[in-house]
């Protein structure tokens, strides 16, 4: 087992390795993308069973909750691959965190807009300083913080470290602060109505959600490695092995 | 004394150096001596947070019914953003004039060191902060049963912020201009840190004890001070490694 | 060409080490050993590395591949001891421009238990700087500057020095004070590696290291 995760190690380690690898990984997280997303867009938006309180505009939930996960555990992510470059100095780790970045920023404005969008109907107003829509809002700015540290820094391998780094500081900031938002939420105005925090759910509700969420994972898979290729090459562009690859192609 | 006997020892690790506890008391001595000299980045933070403060009667309006109830906000965002502005050149002319490098190939552990330097500058840039705060509270209207909490509320919580914004002046020590770098990693940090310190004086106006406000202020004190001193060391590791 | 484990005497090894900056290859391959008594002078051109190479040995920039051995183990398991045993000066000086001379070199003295003000300021005066202990540092000159830094090889304890150019910005009265300290210190037991163009022929001790496109080990 011990000997196993060491190869596995050395070989993540490889970018001649990864690039190989996940080109063969590429195409099933294409098609398992596709199928979810496409399942769970025409179950959710056609066939799910209207909301009877919020009628046809709580199916916005189907776009809204899949981004807000997805901008959360992106963050969580790049922690860990924050780790892992300033532990193990795997600099594939770092590849994988650059190519979040921007993909967990735009699926955090997509959960702020899809909110935003669906507080018009609830609300009756674009924007609420609603508990989570601010925490969301809070965790955006998180994201560009990272980019914009990693575009001031030179030289790369420094940008890499400072933003592993920083991406360790902020998760660990991020539970206090949504905490803290939280708190802040409360004392401001009596708990209300809040997205998402419905009741029981039906199983013909829940299931679209389900499956829409496991699409989004499958496309941010998918993004990632389509990305995280890309830069691959970029890095590695003086070594050999890239030369090759562009020859066949 | 430089003697092949005695070099070999030392190279063997059995040299006789300094504890750790004295080349920190040195260097909060060289610290204190340095910061103090630099009258003018003292000064400019204190200026900052009267001036930011005074723009609100003027940007609102100066009266009393609308002033005082956002005076806790108002003081606690100036607060927040001297501070930052004061942070912003904490480590860059050490990194600029070879210090720092001394420091890391010094052999002491870094993290003491650099909260000597954090600790000082708290001293000379924070604590100043705090006994002019009230001066610009009742000119905000504040009512006199805050202004205690106000006090007390900044005191702990201008550590925390100087605690977590050193990790971002850490960060951005090999950039040249960072002010603004800096504001956007720092604040979304310290948002807990207002929400706290404006929630202690929100409830010690109405008469609410801010207590528990006040007790969780504490609580981000001590998880800064034992957190924030590793990432600032590492942060100022990374900024050396790219010079 | 990798050297084999020569002897248990030997302080630092380096191992088949190779550097990177910019994702720019500097050097690769490079293997040496310092022992007590070595003067190590590194030349090359510019740009291929040498500051790169020292600031690696030094602990500032990580090495892409190789190893360092220090009294014959990984250096990175020990480097306290490393920098109990090390003094580092690079390009800049570290002095603090708000503190006086003698208060800058009584805080690099203070991280070696060296207290005693008279030693400083007579070190100070070695330098040519007497009569500017109680100068704030940001009246003095580069080179001036410079000398406060070099004091310090005067009251260390430490054996072995790693030096970036050290001769910039001296005088020749200054170059040849320095070249005798390294001798002593050689003599004495100690080690020195030093970037430096000046012509060092002649000092006991003296091997060179020349970095090129390709790494060549000279005598």
């Amino acid at each position: 087992m011990w000997k196993w995760l060491t190869t596995l190690y050395h070989r993540l380690g490889s970018p001649k390795w990864f690039y190989q690898i996940t080109g063969r990984w590429l195409p099933w997280f294409a098609i398992s993308a596709l199928v979810l997303l496409s399942v769970g867009l025409v179950w959710g938006l056609v066939y799910a069973p209207m909301d009877y309180q919020q009628g046809n505009s709580f199916r916005i939930i189907y776009l809204h909750v899949p981004s807000a996960i997805l901008a959360q555990s992106i963050y969580v992510m790049m922690a860990i691959a924050g780790v892992v470059l300033l532990v193990w100095k795997m600099k594939m780790a770092d590849v994988v965190a650059q190519s979040m970045a921007p993909i967990g920023a735009g699926m955090t404005f997509m959960a702020l807009a899809t909110g935003a969008i669906w507080g018009v109907p609830t609300w009756g107003t674009w924007w609420m300083w609603d508990a989570r829509l601010t925490s969301m809002l809070i965790l955006f700015f998180l994201y560009l913080g990272l980019i914009a540290l990693r575009e001031a820094l030179k030289p790369q391998e420094v940008a890499a470290k400072a933003c592993a780094l920083l991406a360790i500081v902020g998760v660990i900031n991020i539970p206090i602060i949504k905490y803290s938002v939280d708190w802040w939420y409360t004392l401001h105005q009596p708990a209300t109505f809040t997205l998402t925090q419905k009741p029981a759910m039906p199983a013909s509700m829940w299931l679209p959600l389900l499956i829409m969420v496991l699409g989004f994972y499958a496309l941010l898979g998918w993004s990632v490695l389509l990305r995280a290729r890309a830069e691959v090459l970029l890095r590695e562009r003086k070594s050999g092995w890239v030369r090759e690859t562009l020859e066949k192609k | 004394m430089k003697s092949p006997a005695r070099f070999e020892a030392v190279v063997q690790g059995q040299g006789n150096p300094p504890g750790d506890f004295a080349v920190f008391k040195a260097a909060l001595l060289r610290e204190w001596r340095l910061q103090v000299r630099r009258r003018g980045d003292l000064l400019n933070p204190l200026v900052f947070f009267a001036l930011v403060v005074v723009l609100f009667p003027l940007g609102i309006s100066p009266t009393q019914e609308i002033l005082a109830p956002v005076a806790p906000g108002v003081l606690w965002v100036a607060a927040l953003l001297a501070t930052l502005m004061s942070l912003d050149a904490l480590f860059r002319p050490d990194l600029l004039d070879g210090s720092l490098e001394q420091t890391l190939v010094s052999g002491y552990p870094v993290a003491p060191l650099a909260l000597a330097k954090v600790g000082v500058h708290w001293l000379l840039s924070g604590l100043p902060l705090v006994f002019l705060s009230p001066f610009l509270g009742v000119m905000l209207y504040l009512p006199w049963q805050a202004q205690g909490v106000l006090m007390l509320s900044l005191l702990l919580g201008s550590l925390a912020l100087s605690l977590i914004g050193s990790i971002g002046a850490a960060l951005t020590a090999g950039v040249g201009k960072s002010g603004v770098l800096m504001t956007l990693l720092v604040l979304p940090l310290y948002i807990p840190i207002l929400i706290f310190g404006t929630g202690a004086m929100q409830a010690a106006i109405v008469g609410n004890p801010p207590g528990a406000h006040l007790a969780l202020l504490g609580a981000l004190v001590l998880l800064a001070l034992s957190l924030s001193p590793w990432a600032i060391a590492a942060g100022l590791k990374i900024a050396v490694s790219g010079e | 060409m990798f050297e084999p484990p020569s002897a248990a005497s030997a302080w630092l090894q380096v191992e088949q080490l190779a550097c990177e900056r910019d994702e720019r290859r500097l050097f690769s391959d490079l293997s040496f050993s310092v022992s007590a008594g070595d003067m190590l002078q590194i030349e090359g051109p510019n740009g291929v590395g040498k500051t790169s190479l020292m600031r690696v040995l030094a602990g500032l920039l990580p090495a892409v591949e190789g190893r360092l051995l220090w009294q014959g183990e990984p250096l990175e398991d020990q480097w306290s001891e490393f920098y109990q045993a090390t003094l580092f000066l690079g390009h800049l000086a570290g002095i603090k421009p708000e503190l006086t001379t003698l208060e800058n070199l009584s805080w690099y003295a203070a991280q070696e238990g060296e207290t005693d003000e008279a030693l400083l300021e007579q070190a100070l005066a070695q330098v040519g700087l007497q009569g500017y202990e109680d100068q704030p540092a940001h009246q003095l000159s580069a080179g001036q500057k410079r000398r406060v830094a070099l004091a310090r090889l005067l009251i260390t304890h430490k054996p072995f020095w790693l030096l970036d150019e050290p001769f910039t910005a001296l005088d020749k009265a200054a170059v040849a004070a320095l070249e005798q300290r390294m001798v002593a210190h050689t003599r004495a037991g100690g080690a020195v590696v030093l970037i430096s163009h000046h012509a060092l022929e002649g000092l006991p001790g003296l091997k060179k290291l020349v970095l090129q496109a390709s790494v060549e080990e000279g005598r």
